[in-house]
């Protein structure tokens, strides 16, 4: 009996939501609004290491120089030597050392990752306050200080996807874990 | 108390704890005493026989305050700043594991890992965006999120930096060697159920989470993680999600690096390939000693620490006592905990205490009796994958110390003859 009543409640609920809302390539519950173009676009600001996601614009390593003297210096150092933040340059040769200098220059994987990070987190004090160009900028000063782009070197879509940064090939995966075998459990 | 031989601290093993029922019992109103035996050896007008002034009018009224607060008397039970940094916004505290019992961490007390502060984000104006390789970009407001089928779950949250590869100091506590760990429950709808109402492109393999704070925090998933039992999360332990846990929504992904379980969630983004963001590429890699580093290592795996008796923690009597701490493991659930007192020499199993649940804090016990020798504390969990928590030169042999990241190495205690209880290092 009340096994059956609990049938009857849960088939009046199901025939109580649209058809359309269990159709087998559509949506389920019908929930949430569909997302206008131009909201996406206000919020879409990653930037992936093929450059998808980089905005039109430029930058130049000597525009750089002005802006992270402006934006960046107080933290990072004038020569992104670090101190009180990260240290931005230099530790080339240092990660399979006792004691690796993890930096831009020396660690990171991708230049694409810059202006991704610079742009959604960059100034610390103002994020999300930089223009595309100060981003590129930025990106070609640091690129610089590293020795990786020349003194005339200008950052944007096309150009930073392409720098090969040192430590590209640095990065290995799967994750080999468990990778340390304690004695078996007696 | 007067001075008692010192002698060999008894050795642990199944035999020497059968029966002992009746101590467990007795111990376990015997342990709350412990840290109140110099109050009570004060003359006090409160003790007995007197009869104390809260016995004699009446107490606080109801609702004061209106949202309950700890008893005064345990306010040294805090978060901590886990390090010095150079701001209070890009930091981190932990959570007082020596103080807590069981396996729920109060919401005030799960520890915090910040990139650019707890962002004041209004429910009302908070919208979740999924977009990408989607067949229905999508935009969900908190009223959409919770009329979802809902799911409530007990997991872990441990940041991938819990646990000192250098070990700490002697002075370390476990708040400071382990505490960017704690443990709710966690109610939201499973991520693949909002996911199912964008409906996934054929080549939508990662997710990118995307975070409404100053940091735009960003992590890449993979959708496998995120079809499995990733959840998002609304409310942890019966109320709505505290600010510094993402408030009004969060990641969680059970069993990952908390890093992963991103807060304040804003946008989920459908890609073919990981978005190679600053958290996954120069943090939250493990370098190794040969130079290389490994990226995407989700996983947290099985690990342990005791929290009673542990570092700061004094024994002011010799007698029972009960060995407590918790296990946990990303690969599924505990199945077994062992303890030594005596570095490991010889380990006893510890009782698994219920609730045993898979990607959770598992709190373990063990009957001890102190004979006022000095004791070296150890565990070390197993999961059901057969995986037995390592020492730390095992660890190191394989990873040195600068892979910063995952370090599950056995936590050792040292109890020395005056009952103090220091780290191990």
């Amino acid at each position: 009996m009340r096994s059956r009543g609990l049938a009857a409640a849960i088939l009046a609920v199901l025939c109580a939501v649209p058809r359309q809302a269990f159709a087998q390539d559509g949506p389920t519950y019908g929930l949430g609004q569909p997302a206008a173009p131009s909201d996406i676009a206000g919020w879409d600001i990653d930037v992936r290491a093929d450059g998808q996601g980089l905005p039109p614009g430029s930058g130049s390593v000597r525009d750089g120089l002005k802006v992270y003297a402006e934006r960046c210096a107080v933290c990072h150092g004038d020569k992104g030597e670090g101190n009180p933040m990260d240290r931005l340059v230099g530790g080339a040769g240092t990660l399979a050392s006792a004691n690796p200098v993890r930096t831009v220059g020396s660690y990171w994987p991708y230049a694409t990752t810059l202006f991704d990070y610079i742009r959604r987190a960059m100034p610390f004090n103002a994020p999300q306050s930089l223009t595309a160009e100060q981003t590129y900028a930025v990106c070609a000063y640091l690129l610089y200080l590293n020795q990786i782009v020349p003194a005339d070197a200008v950052m944007d879509a096309e150009t930073l996807p392409k720098v090969q940064m040192p430590n590209r090939n640095g990065f290995t995966s799967p994750d080999p874990r468990p990778d340390v075998h304690d004695r078996p459990a007696p | 108390m007067p001075d008692e031989p010192v002698s060999l601290p008894r050795r642990l093993g199944r035999r020497a704890f059968l029966g002992r029922g009746a101590i467990l019992t007795a111990g376990a109103t015997a342990l709350g005493t412990v840290f109140r035996r110099a109050a009570s050896a004060e003359p006090g007008s409160d003790l007995p026989p007197n009869v104390p002034p809260w016995m004699t009018q009446q107490g606080a009224p109801i609702v004061s305050p209106a949202y309950g607060e700890p008893s005064p008397f345990e306010h040294d039970v805090v978060r901590r700043p886990r390090a010095k940094t150079p701001t209070m916004t890009a930091s981190s505290s932990t959570t007082p594991l020596q103080d807590l019992h069981g396996i729920i961490t109060p919401n005030g007390l799960h520890f915090e890992r910040h990139h650019a502060g707890v962002p004041a984000v209004d429910p009302d104006t908070h919208r979740l965006l999924v977009h990408g390789l989607v067949d229905r970009p999508l935009t969900f407001t908190m009223n959409d999120l919770m009329r979802f089928p809902s799911v409530s779950r007990l997991h872990f949250l441990e940041c991938s930096g819990n646990g000192l590869w250098t070990g700490g100091t002697t002075k370390s506590t476990v708040q400071q060697t382990h505490g960017l760990l704690s443990c709710c429950e966690w109610t939201g709808v499973l991520l693949s159920t909002v996911l199912g109402e964008a409906g996934l492109k054929p080549n939508a393999t990662w997710v990118l989470a995307e975070a409404a704070d100053a940091a735009g925090m960003s992590r890449s998933i993979p959708i496998d993680k995120a079809l499995d039992d990733a959840l998002l999360v609304y409310s942890q332990n019966g109320e709505r999600l505290r600010p510094e846990q993402g408030y009004p929504l969060r990641l969680l992904l059970p069993g990952y690096e908390g890093n992963m379980s991103v807060k304040w969630l804003r946008r989920l983004k459908l890609g073919d390939q990981p978005f190679q963001t600053r958290e996954e590429t120069s943090k939250y890699t493990d370098l190794m000693p040969d130079g290389t580093a490994r990226q995407f290592t989700f996983v947290m795996e099985a690990k342990s620490v005791i929290t009673f008796p542990s570092g700061g923690h004094e024994l002011r009597d010799h007698g029972f006592y009960e060995i407590s701490g918790l296990a946990w493991s990303g690969r599924g659930r505990v199945t077994r905990v062992e303890v030594s007192t005596d570095g490991g020499a010889s380990w006893a199993d510890a009782r698994l205490q219920e609730p045993i649940l898979t990607k959770c804090l598992t709190r373990f016990r063990l009957p001890w009796r102190w004979d006022g020798s000095p004791a070296r504390l150890q565990s070390r969990a197993i999961d059901e994958t057969g995986y037995v928590q390592p020492h730390r030169p095992e660890l190191v042999a394989v990873r040195g110390v600068n892979s910063f990241y995952h370090c599950n190495a056995i936590q050792e205690w040292q109890v020395s003859a005056d009952g103090a209880i220091s780290n191990a290092v």
